[in-house]
């Protein structure tokens, strides 16, 4: 049981990753119809920018917001130069120009930080256990990511309906064009988009950095995760995402923590083992292709498209 | 379809001629890099060929056909860790189940279209990627090596670089002439119909969903023959052959040489590889410039080399 809390709170820590970065693809998917595979070497930079940052000043919390100011920055730099011309073009055209981004970044951080991976060392208060539930204890800073990355989703929802750039994204989402006729400067809306996405996705990939490694090719696997969140919860909606990010990462948490032991039940025991990442992947792609056959709008498509 | 003298086919017979002389110049010189390298690059486009069946003269953008190759590879693996070595068994199983397999990843993605069929056939790679890694008995993730080639009960010798170059050659020039005779049918009028008019074909009375169900069989197919030359050219199969990022680059490969066009995937795939190949002598992070390139190619050379040579543009 109490294996149980702690694994669906890990699947829930892995699921507010996923929604920060899906946040940022179902946004711009959904505003500016790209496609962008590069949108998991965002998460690798900000990981690698947090790294670097967090040695720079010494402090974790500093470097991880100058690391979110920075992704930002790289990010709007990115779609001025390489994104932009992409607008408008067939799919195709997106999947191969970002693909063609997501590779020079691989040898651009390759380049710049070496091939070895970076460490990012938390600060001592936050390597302890906190007891959450009554005997449950659980380590502090998956707690940190969790609770942040919730103050986030929060603050994305407030500036996405409650403000006047927020209802200019709204407004984007739903009929481009009529926004630019209304005299908005749909450019530089495009441009802020994106670099909001990246953030959101470079501060993903910091929150992760520190329980795994931030090397090159992090973004990739998520990356495709977070496509599949998108597709289940619907194109361009935030909170489908929302919902199938929590989804997808309780899924994949509670399949590898209890699929290899109800292998192992019938196999042997290394079959267990090797058998539970599959299994739990193949449940989630499972679910995906389920929902595109039976509602191929995803179970929270946005409204008013 | 009259064959001139234009660029772009001076450019195909030329490189068919080199590619045929490749062995001959591997045995006066005693350096077998280029023919290793070629036969790579010719098994490859085959797989390359056969996505742009489906995805240049169908519109299906396919991003999970990475999984054909890691089929016919694994059924061969596989196969030849159990002891079956005869390629009469290996090579017809791999191509029925990566045939097998692309009948059902059709049958529920071509109900979706557009950004969906992308991500749906990803999807369905991802999860043949999963069930590779989760193969304890065969590896893993970290591959199976295999002891030996597919035999042929003594009628070719595939261990023979040579004769294992001019098969793929051979394999790579049917596939294309296979590619280009469906196109050139009824059959690829109808598909290649459907791609730029959907509505129509199916309001002449065409049932488009079998017709293209049919294209991405076939094509499957094809790719899984890859999968199984790919296994023997290597002697080593693991779950990086389908990873996604190798489905990236088969499309790259058709995009590059001009999707469409029946040469176009071999032009492509000749052109990356000894590209990645000239690079990596050069410099240690070769996509730093293919990277940006390809987004160059998107963006101004939207018809590939092929469209290039023919001074075609858009």
């Amino acid at each position: 049981m109490l294996y149980l809390i702690e694994q669906c709170l890990n699947g829930m820590q892995l699921g507010m990753l996923l929604f920060l970065l899906a946040a940022g693809l179902t946004l711009i998917f959904g505003i500016m119809d790209l496609i962008n595979l590069a949108h998991g070497s965002l998460y690798m930079l900000g990981a690698y920018f947090a790294a670097t940052l967090v040695g720079v000043t010494g402090s974790f919390v500093a470097g991880i917001a100058l690391g979110v100011v920075a992704t930002f920055i790289a990010g709007m730099v990115l779609e001025v130069i390489a994104i932009r011309p992409l607008y408008g073009r067939d799919h195709l055209d997106h999947v191969l120009g970002t693909f063609g981004l997501l590779i020079f970044f691989n040898d651009l951080v390759r380049l710049i930080w070496g091939p070895a991976g970076l460490t990012i060392s938390l600060p001592s208060q936050m390597l302890t256990a906190v007891q959450v539930l009554p005997g449950v204890y659980y380590p502090a800073f998956r707690l940190v990511i969790i609770i942040a990355t919730l103050a986030v989703a929060l603050l994305l929802y407030v500036l996405v309906m409650r403000t006047r750039i927020g209802m200019l994204i709204r407004a984007g989402a739903s009929d481009r064009e009529m926004v630019g006729a209304l005299g908005v400067n749909i450019k530089l809306l495009y441009t802020l988009v994106f670099g909001l996405g990246a953030a959101l996705a470079g501060f993903a990939g910091m929150m992760q950095a520190p329980l795994a490694f931030v090397q090159i090719g992090m973004g990739e696997n998520i990356l495709i995760l977070a496509f599949v969140v998108i597709i289940i919860g619907g194109i361009g909606s935030i909170r489908g995402a929302f919902i199938a990010a929590v989804t997808v990462g309780i899924i994949d948490t509670i399949g590898r923590a209890f699929v290899p032991d109800l292998v192992r039940h019938f196999l042997s025991y290394s079959a267990g083992s090797s058998a539970g990442p599959a299994l739990s992947s193949m449940l989630i792609y499972t679910l995906m292709a389920l929902v595109l056959i039976f509602r191929p709008e995803g179970l929270f498509p946005a409204s008013g498209k | 379809m009259k064959p001139r003298v234009t660029p772009a086919n001076a450019v195909v017979v030329a490189l068919i001629v080199i590619m045929s002389l490749l062995p001959v110049y591997a045995a006066a010189t005693g350096n077998t890099f280029m023919m290793t390298l070629f036969t790579r690059i010719i098994i490859l486009a085959i797989a390359a060929v056969s996505l742009n069946l489906i995805m240049g003269y169908g519109g299906m953008v396919s991003f999970g056909h990475a999984a054909y190759l890691g089929i016919g590879g694994y059924v061969a693996g596989i196969l030849a860790k159990e002891g079956v070595n005869s390629g009469f068994v290996q090579w017809p199983f791999a191509l029925l189940l990566s045939g097998l397999f692309a009948l059902g990843v059709g049958a529920l993605s071509l109900r979706t279209r557009g950004v969906y069929f992308i991500m749906i056939t990803l999807a369905f790679a991802q999860v043949v990627y999963y069930v590779a890694n989760g193969l304890d008995r065969y590896g893993g993730d970290d591959g199976l090596t295999i002891q030996r080639r597919s035999e042929f009960g003594g009628l070719v010798n595939l261990s023979n670089k040579t004769v294992f170059y001019y098969i793929c050659l051979v394999l790579l020039l049917g596939a294309i002439y296979l590619v280009w005779r469906i196109v050139n049918s009824r059959f690829g009028m109808v598909i290649q119909g459907a791609r730029s008019n959907e509505r129509r074909m199916r309001s002449i009375g065409f049932p488009v969903y079998r017709y293209r169900l049919v294209c991405f069989v076939i094509a499957g197919t094809l790719c899984g023959l890859a999968g199984v030359l790919l296994a023997n050219h290597t002697n080593f199969i693991s779950p990086a052959l389908m990873y996604w990022t190798r489905s990236g680059d088969l499309i790259v490969m058709v995009v590059l040489g001009g999707m469409g066009s029946a040469f176009g995937p071999l032009i492509g795939t000749v052109a990356l590889l000894v590209l990645e190949e000239a690079l990596s002598g050069v410099t240690e992070y070769s996509q730093i410039i293919v990277g940006p390139l390809l987004l160059l190619v998107v963006l101004y050379a939207r018809g590939g080399i092929d469209g290039v040579l023919r001074l075609r543009h858009g």
